[in-house]
């Protein structure tokens, strides 16, 4: 049964991606100006590039993921269909779980798939491109979890473009502080791993933690 | 004392759905209750009174959308815990709950994985049940209100849910709409199921065995 809603939501999901494909390539596009504005606004000029380049891009994703927060249940509560998600035979937390998966494959990932090419852009040095893909890949997730439950929170709101952003910064910084602090570590030649486990262990406890509090908030939220 | 050697076989089947002393308020005003009704399989109990009465409340209430303040709900003579009540109500609300870019056919698929399926039924036959046949691929912006409930009559049609809660299915329904809903409701008590039916008491009911609860103004 999870299994199968898990599919069936998927599935909805990629083909209202595909429906509206022009509004789904809005998060990475607005990453991939925000990296190339950067380029040009710095001159292009490799050592002035080269020490920002992994904080331009952590940025980048963040600030790419949080675009497309507002959207992540509000269509779903206003016609209905998060209703029918209450209602049907499987936790609640799973479809969340299953939905904010769906957030960062279609925000984060095109963005971390770019990095390489992106990075080359800033002139990032190539020694720290592993330890800058491993950081995004720990760190992403934790973001469009954490996204999930202020998204949730603020379902119930009509308008809540700006509060999704003030809510949500706050508990951005340490993963961004984290993410990014890890490149710069390694950059000056000292041990990434430190950053790199916090950020597993984190990845782990909002894995465990987000998807039944974004469950709660939107049944508070819908009553 | 002798009491206690009451025969534990019950000549009355326990009831599909049992009610007691349910009641709801918001913010300290009573919106209906206490309640005390019981549904049998094979029949439908049609919930009437007037525009904010609470039956719509009292629907979503026993759905799991909204908390009861005080009182007991039982399925078969368990206790309504949530994945129970998951697995033995359908409920048809106002909001549709389907996605307006997708077409029709899509969007029952997707409430079918969403909620089980019963067996031997496939969405198209249950689309031609609706009289939606040929509807398939319309995207559902395209589709009247009418045709919209209709298409969420085919999502009950194909639920495994034996108990059905049905808010005001006869709206935005023409004549051989509300036909189609008496007969689905009909087919359904006839196969096992049960049915909650809330309305303004203006329509004509199922030909089914009834029951009536009325609803006042919160008092």
């Amino acid at each position: 049964m999870m299994r199968s809603s898990a599919k069936a939501l998927i599935t909805r999901d990629l083909r209202l991606l595909w429906q509206r494909r022009g509004d789904a390539l809005q998060p990475a596009l607005f990453a991939l100006l925000t990296v190339v504005l950067f380029a040009l606004a710095l001159g292009g000029d490799a050592r002035t590039l080269a020490p920002v380049a992994a904080a331009v891009l952590w940025v980048a994703v963040l600030l790419a993921g949080l675009l497309a927060l507002d959207s992540l249940f509000r269509s779903d509560a206003e016609d209905g269909s998060l209703e029918q998600w209450m209602l049907a035979p499987v936790p609640l937390w799973w479809l969340v779980l299953v939905r904010t998966a769906m957030h960062w494959l279609t925000t984060a990932l095109p963005v971390i798939v770019a990095t390489p090419l992106l990075g080359e852009l800033l002139h990032l040095p190539h020694a720290q491109l592993p330890v800058l893909m491993v950081s995004l890949l720990l760190g992403t997730p934790i973001l469009s979890l954490i996204g999930a439950v202020v998204a949730a929170l603020t379902v119930g709101m009509r308008r809540a473009g700006i509060l999704v952003a003030l809510l949500a910064l706050p508990l951005y910084v340490p993963v961004l502080v984290f993410g990014a602090g890890a490149v710069t570590a390694s950059a000056q030649g000292l041990d990434a791993s430190g950053a790199l486990l916090l950020l597993g262990a984190g990845l782990l406890i909002s894995l465990v933690l987000a998807p039944p509090v974004t469950a709660a908030a939107l049944r508070i939220a819908h009553t | 004392m002798s009491d206690a050697h009451v025969p534990d076989s019950r000549v009355q089947a326990t009831p599909l759905l049992a009610v007691r002393g349910l009641r709801f308020a918001r913010n300290e005003t009573p919106v209906f209750g206490p309640l005390d009704f019981a549904v049998d399989t094979g029949e439908a109990l049609l919930v009437q009174g007037g525009n904010g009465a609470g039956k719509t409340t009292l629907l979503r209430v026993l759905a799991g959308l909204l908390r009861a303040d005080a009182g007991d709900v039982e399925i078969d003579g368990a206790t309504a815990r949530s994945d129970l009540r998951a697995r033995s109500m359908a409920y048809l609300g106002h909001l549709p709950g389907l996605k307006a870019d997708l077409p029709a056919l899509q969007n029952l698929e997707f409430l079918c994985g969403l909620h089980g399926r019963r067996h031997r039924q496939s969405s198209t036959s249950a689309m031609a049940v609706v009289g939606l046949g040929g509807y398939e691929d319309t995207a559902v912006r395209h589709l009247s209100a009418g045709q919209k409930k209709r298409l969420g009559l085919a999502r009950l049609w194909l639920s495994p849910a034996p108990l059905w809660l049905l808010d005001e299915p006869y709206a935005n329904l023409d004549l051989e709409g509300i036909n189609l809903v008496n007969r689905m409701v009909q087919a359904h008590l006839r196969s096992h199921g049960a049915a909650l039916i809330t309305t303004h008491g203006a329509y004509a009911a199922p030909p089914v065995r009834t029951r009536m609860l009325e609803l006042g103004a919160a008092a």
